[in-house]
């Protein structure tokens, strides 16, 4: 269970002050399938950095679980990430020297957990993403499908409570991003919160709960049978300046 | 983080850009290398002087008659001032100190040597069977003093190779009789060539016993008297020992003189290992510029690697997991450069040790301890800056910029 209350971020670009998200309040349930649309600069990637606790507000209270984490440490914020929090992002963010389930591994790694239970673990994950033949492969030797599924594998390792997706289809093809979200959402039906992050309308139209953000700021939050997809984007005039920037 | 998985993470990092790692041990060798080497030929330099001290005899301690009022290693300068004998029971008395080995009363005079119809004026040594091992003499042929009573002597004598050369050209020589002044002596031994030692060339001199030489030159008085400490440490004992017994006998008058070859010694032991050290560090200068390049290649990693900083804190690493990220790199890269840094010095004092056979190139085990440790530490602390800015690496940044 995620209560967000009244968060501010604003970042300094150059002298000038951007809000990147603006009195954001949100209940997230466990087992919800949210997706976060809204065009460049509206400040979703922002608010899903703050979800994922990656990001701190500069105003606003977050409770996770019934617990106030905002004026926790970074290193207190690292290990709650490292127990609750998956992420997946759309560039994959694979360690390149490491192979495919060295990859996977890197967040027991950091937990200090025992080789024989990663061992353990990581079989079964290798398993599940049809990854087993791949084991060894380092990432330029993986398609960008595989990529994709590894980071989700390796998301997943420690058992998180919500995956966070950052356009994980983003830099997929369509049968591909197909495929990755085939995953995800069994992730989600296995009882993780996905937060979801996406561009398409096609792919967030996916999603039990739909949030429209536009300068920051939620303007939409709707089952996704009330969702009408195919929105008009913003005109680029109406971004605040610098706003790519922020929500990049 | 467990210990294993940081050392199977750097070690990636490291095989993951051979080149980088290759220059960095290359730089890191090279300063220890020269660490090793140096203090090695200063070392050398040092065990070299030392042993050829340690020639004159170990645990020496003179005594010379005449009180010196300034202190100084010139034996011929010491004696000052009208002195009062040393004399044989002066010497026997010394053996009273339990610090005290063994000692050997020395008369020093010339003689004329005849041997046939051939003479030679030589130094003429009065001693005792002590001398031998006191001085570390060796003897080549034939056999030294005999033991007993220094009071009564036997009429035999040693001679210097030169001496006996000269004497008996090629001939035998043990069993000859030779003639120095007024008495008869049998040779029963020749010196082993050994060169200058204190002040006389072995190879030219002939030993008689202490009686002998006191009747050949009429004297009662001793020119020297050699005493040798137990142990190193027993010197200052002995030193003491030996000052208290002849002020006793000498009337409560501090009237000799005891110069321990010890106090020469340290003092050139003190110089070669300040030598040593001075040019160890200016050595070790070379280290520090190992340093700066792993913390500028460090730097460039944190920059390069600021996505992958950025991913392992998304994935729950702290921050003093990333930085210990990169210590685990620079220590295996200061232990690698300290490692191969140690062969090359070992090699290069090897083909020294080879060149110059003289001299005991040996590395100072502090040297050894510090080349490395200094390697080492040098890593970690350059690495200090660059594994604290990966550490503050703002992730949401690190991640965005690709």
């Amino acid at each position: 269970m995620i209560r967000l209350t009244g968060i501010e971020r604003t970042f300094a670009v150059g002298d000038e002050m951007v809000h990147a998200l603006r009195g954001v309040s949100l209940e997230l349930a466990q087992g919800e399938y949210v997706s976060i649309m809204g065009p460049s600069g509206s400040g979703k990637s922002t608010l899903l950095n703050v979800i994922g606790l990656l990001d701190r507000p500069n105003a606003g209270t977050y409770e996770l679980d019934g617990r106030d984490v905002t004026g926790l440490s970074d290193d207190e914020l690292a290990r709650v990430r490292r127990e609750k929090m998956g992420f997946v992002f759309q560039f994959f963010h694979l360690v390149p020297r490491l192979s495919a389930e060295q990859n996977i591994e890197l967040p027991m790694v950091l937990a200090g957990i025992a080789p024989a239970e990663r061992r353990t673990r990581l079989d079964r994950l290798l398993t599940d993403y049809g990854l087993a033949d791949r084991a060894r492969h380092r990432p330029e030797q993986l398609s960008g499908g595989q990529c994709q599924r590894v980071a989700i594998a390796r998301a997943m390792s420690m058992g998180p409570h919500v995956i966070l997706a950052d356009e994980p289809t983003g830099n997929l093809d369509r049968h591909t991003g197909q495929e990755v979200m085939a995953v995800l959402e069994r992730l989600h039906q296995g009882g993780g919160t996905l937060v979801l992050v996406t561009h398409d309308p096609e792919i967030g139209s996916r999603a039990h709960r739909r949030l429209r953000m536009t300068d920051g700021a939620i303007v939409a939050d709707e089952p996704s049978s009330q969702f009408k997809p195919g929105l008009p984007p913003e005109s680029p005039a109406n971004r605040p300046p610098g706003s790519r920037g922020a929500a990049a | 983080m467990r210990f294993a998985d940081l050392f199977d993470f750097a070690w990636q990092v490291l095989r993951g850009s051979v080149t980088r790692t290759l220059l960095i041990l290359l730089a890191m060798g090279i300063g220890v290398a020269a660490v090793v080497l140096v203090t090695s030929l200063g070392e050398g330099a040092r065990l070299y002087v030392s042993n050829q001290f340690g020639s004159l005899g170990t645990n020496l301690i003179i005594v010379l008659p005449g009180r010196s009022e300034t202190s100084g290693a010139m034996p011929g300068v010491l004696i000052g001032k009208t002195p009062r004998d040393l004399t044989l029971d002066d010497a026997m008395a010394l053996k009273r100190s339990y610090a005290v080995r063994r000692l050997a009363p020395l008369i020093v005079g010339t003689g004329d040597v005849h041997a046939g119809a051939r003479v030679r004026e030589t130094p003429v040594l009065g001693s005792t069977a002590e001398l031998m091992d006191i001085r570390h003499m060796e003897i080549a042929q034939g056999n030294f003093l005999p033991q007993g009573d220094p009071r009564h002597s036997q009429p035999v004598c040693i001679i210097g190779a030169k001496v006996a050369n000269e004497l008996f050209g090629s001939r035998s020589v043990l069993g000859e009789w030779v003639r120095i002044g007024d008495r008869r002596f049998r040779v029963i031994g020749i010196m082993a060539k050994q060169g200058q030692s204190l002040g006389f060339n072995t190879d030219e001199i002939v030993i008689v016993p202490l009686a002998a030489a006191q009747a050949l030159f009429n004297t009662e008085a001793l020119f020297r008297v050699l005493v040798e400490a137990k142990s190193r440490e027993q010197i200052a004992d002995a030193r003491s020992d030996v000052e208290e017994i002849l002020r006793l006998r000498h009337e409560g008058e501090r009237d000799v003189t005891v110069i321990t070859q010890d106090a020469v010694l340290a003092t050139f032991d003190r110089i070669l290992r300040a030598l040593t050290l001075t040019v160890g560090s200016i050595a070790a200068i070379s280290l520090a510029v190992a340093g700066i390049l792993i913390m500028n290649v460090m730097l460039i990693a944190v920059a390069q690697r600021r996505g992958e900083i950025g991913l392992l804190k998304a994935l729950g690493a702290t921050g003093r997991q990333i930085r210990m990220v990169f210590f685990t790199e620079a220590v295996m890269l200061g232990i690698g450069g300290a490692a191969a840094g140690l062969a090359v010095g070992e090699l290069g004092r090897s083909l020294a040790a080879q060149m110059y056979p003289t001299i005991p190139f040996q590395v100072p085990w502090w040297a050894l301890l510090a080349a490395p440790a200094t390697a080492v530490i040098t890593a970690v602390l350059f690495t200090l800056a660059p594994a604290r800015r990966a550490a503050r690496l703002d992730p949401v940044q690190a991640l965005s910029r690709r």
